[in-house]
């Protein structure tokens, strides 16, 4: 379903388990209706990457995924030769007789031995629909990659010497998420929309919960959530994000509990935290915490 | 909601360049093309919904976290003066920052070349009151900062800005052809194969590109280090600039007293007086006390993920005269030392004979030292920069607490470099 405005974007959203706010929402909205590629950058954890493949099942479409690290490059993102079957079938041409050069090249470069990499597949529409590109982490790649993507995103199209030059029926939806451990260029930054996905606030956060693990107990819930809040607030090297909140209330509903206690959190706590200096330090302020963790009334 | 005519005369788009003009006054940088968008994208939603409007206009003018707060201003100053007072203040999000933690930086300063957007007056410079001595080269590479005259330091300036040092390349992942490699390139090698019946004659390779390491500066200017701090901020600006020459944007530097001061811009400036000029006016702890364990807590907490991918040197300048805790100290070294492809301590105090690193903040930051070299003289500046030169690609196997203990624990790649063996005598 492609939605005609924001509250449908919003509510469309929400119908497939992703709470969000209006600005994503809009920005969302903006990226599909103007057909530019949507830039997502926050602390990991917070729901980037999921948004993509909500945006995909709400669209009924494929989600492709590239995922970025340095030296991504062209024969990993866009098209490789699978050469190994190109050696074969020349061989099987020659053995039928076949001497014609010019036809023997145009054989063995034909779309069959055409390994399709991410880039080249979401130029392709299946069913009339162009799929949902998802281009993950791009600060993990370095700087050609991201001038190659440069165009790429502005022409929709991608040249394959042998072949020609392939180019999209339809743009696909693109969303670019990054980490910031790098500056992505401005030049690229421009072509996008921009949102910054922030940590949730208590109830925004609780509403995640409750939709992504519905089987916790609402009061559960409300602590857990509240917990966390308090300690984001903690000098910790590495924050918790909302994935971390729904592993940790996954895990307490695995134990079967029905309220945080101390003992219980100190136990769990590697669950929210991934250094160890952080859950040292938040081991000895975990009573302090509880007792900060106050569950707003009305919930 | 407001009515229509709340747009005097219907001249949104003028309002709209209007706006973009606004936000570049702001000091953003909004380009043309960034305005149309924001144009085209007001065509397909209820401009008149403030929220919407709000959020349509940032997602589209925005291209950084930083600058929401910006935005924000721009947004009520121009709207509001068009007579949008009908936008209910509570109706608009707010765009603050999580108010417990520390603005993290703006991730478009880091190794990239900005604009200067001031200058202004100097750090007073330490002017040793003496005759204008006529130095030999030699002598003066030997020289003791804290012993040069005025003259003898600028010429020491001038000698340095001279020299054109790069650090040690790092593997990329990335491949180039080469004659003879590691990995067959099969494309090449394939293509040239058609040419002969698809036998493959010829194999040909490709090897890894290299490019220099990021290098992070991280120098002490507190009352204890003012007699090199300055020469020291000359040598950060003549190696960022020879490393800008060879086409590398890696150089990050931060200067501390009590805290951390990020001095990357100014240093990208033309001139080293004007880039002095301004690093003095944005430290503002400049020669006060020293706490080397809070500021290195700064830049572990804030900097160190932006700073120190792919393998960076970390070059850390100080005396070791620390105000703080040792614990804290030795904690923020263990983690900066993981997280960095070597990490040096510059000591100018190593040029002293006789010298030994006792105090409580080197004894408990040296175990997470890879090497701990001298800067009092030209010359060993120049001994950095070849150490720098031939930095051996791996990583040095850690073994904490190696030089902990009663031992001096003084740790060298280079055994001519440790302190007894200095040979300058003081002057």
């Amino acid at each position: 379903m492609m939605p005609s405005t924001v509250e449908e974007t919003q509510k469309a959203l929400e119908a497939h388990h992703y709470i969000t706010e209006k600005g994503l929402a809009v920005s969302v909205f903006l990226a599909l209706k103007l057909g530019r590629p949507l830039l997502l950058e926050g602390e990991p954890g917070v729901g980037k990457t999921e948004i993509v493949k909500v945006l995909a099942d709400m669209l009924q479409t494929r989600l492709i995924r590239l995922q970025c690290y340095e030296g991504l490059d062209i024969n990993n993102a866009v098209y490789e030769w699978d050469y190994a079957r190109q050696m074969m079938q020349i061989r099987l041409l020659e053995a039928s007789g076949e001497h014609d050069r010019e036809k023997v090249r145009q054989e063995v470069f034909s779309s069959e031995f055409l390994l399709e990499r991410p880039l080249l597949q979401a130029l392709k529409s299946v069913n009339g629909k162009a799929p949902v590109l998802l281009i993950d982490e791009l600060d993990r790649a370095d700087e050609e990659f991201e001038a190659f993507l440069l165009e790429f995103l502005s022409d929709w199209q991608i040249t394959i010497p042998e072949v020609g030059t392939v180019k999209a029926e339809q743009p696909p939806v693109v969303v670019i998420t990054s980490n910031r451990t790098r500056e992505i260029h401005d030049a690229l930054k421009r072509r996008c929309l921009y949102f910054w996905i922030d940590y949730p606030d208590f109830h925004k956060e609780y509403r995640i919960v409750r939709e992504r693990v519905p089987s916790v107990p609402e009061k559960l819930a409300a602590q857990v959530v509240a917990f966390v809040q308090e300690l984001r607030k903690e000098d910790l090297y590495k924050a918790p994000g909302v994935a971390e909140t729904l592993d940790w209330a996954a895990s307490l509903l695995a134990l079967d509990a029905v309220r945080l206690e101390p003992t219980l959190v100190e136990e769990t706590l590697g669950v929210l935290l991934k250094y160890q200096d952080d859950v040292v330090r938040a081991k000895s302020a975990a009573q302090d915490l509880l007792a900060r963790a106050q569950v707003p009334s009305p919930l | 909601m407001p009515e229509p005519t709340t747009f005097p005369g219907g001249q949104l788009l003028s309002h709209v360049v209007g706006f973009a003009r606004e936000l570049r006054r702001e000091g953003m940088a909004v380009t043309p093309g960034q305005t149309t968008l924001f144009a085209q994208a007001l065509a397909e939603v209820p401009i008149f919904d403030p929220q919407i409007f709000y959020h349509t206009a940032r997602s589209t003018l925005v291209t950084r976290r930083e600058d929401y707060p910006k935005f924000e201003r721009a947004f009520w100053k121009f709207w509001q003066k068009l007579g949008l007072e009908r936008f209910p203040e509570e109706l608009l999000p707010p765009t603050p920052l999580p108010p417990n933690r520390a603005p993290k930086p703006r991730p478009g300063e880091v190794g990239r070349e900005e604009k200067p957007s001031s200058t202004g007056q100097g750090p007073p410079v330490h002017v040793v009151d003496r005759a204008l001595t006529y130095s030999e080269q030699e002598v003066l590479r030997q020289k003791r900062f804290d012993q040069m005259s005025e003259a003898e330091l600028e010429a020491a300036r001038r000698l340095l800005s001279g020299l054109d040092w790069r650090i040690s390349p790092r593997p990329t992942r990335r491949r180039k052809p080469a004659n003879s490699g590691d990995f067959p390139d099969l494309r090449k090698s394939f293509r040239r194969a058609l040419r002969h019946q698809g036998e493959l004659v010829h194999l040909f390779w490709r090897e890894r590109k290299t490019k220099p390491r990021p290098l992070v500066l991280i120098a002490d200017v507190s009352g204890s280090m003012e007699r090199y701090s300055r020469m020291l901020l000359h040598f950060l600006y003549a190696f960022a600039q020879a490393q800008t020459r060879q086409g590398a944007r890696t150089v990050e530097a931060f200067v501390f007293g009590t805290r951390l001061t990020r001095i990357t811009r100014s240093l990208k400036k033309r001139s080293v007086d004007a880039a002095l000029a301004e690093v003095g006016q944005t430290v503002k702890d400049w020669s006060g006390g020293t706490r080397i364990g809070s500021s290195l807590h700064q830049f572990n907490r804030t900097w160190a993920k932006r700073v120190l991918g792919r393998g960076a040197v970390v070059l850390l300048i100080s005396d070791g005269w620390d105000q703080g805790e040792p614990e804290l100290l030795a904690f923020e070294m263990e983690r900066l030392q993981k997280s960095c492809h070597r990490l040096i301590w510059l000591n100018p105090l190593l040029g002293i004979p006789g010298y030994q690193p006792l105090t409580r903040g080197l004894q408990a930051a040296l175990p997470f030292t890879d090497d701990f070299l001298p800067v009092h003289n030209l010359a060993s500046l120049e001994g950095l920069a070849r150490a720098l030169e031939s930095l051996p690609p791996r990583p040095v196997t850690r073994q904490p607490g190696m030089a902990g203990g009663s031992a001096p624990g003084v740790r060298s790649e280079n055994p001519r470099r440790t302190p007894a063996e200095t040979p300058e005598p003081p002057r």
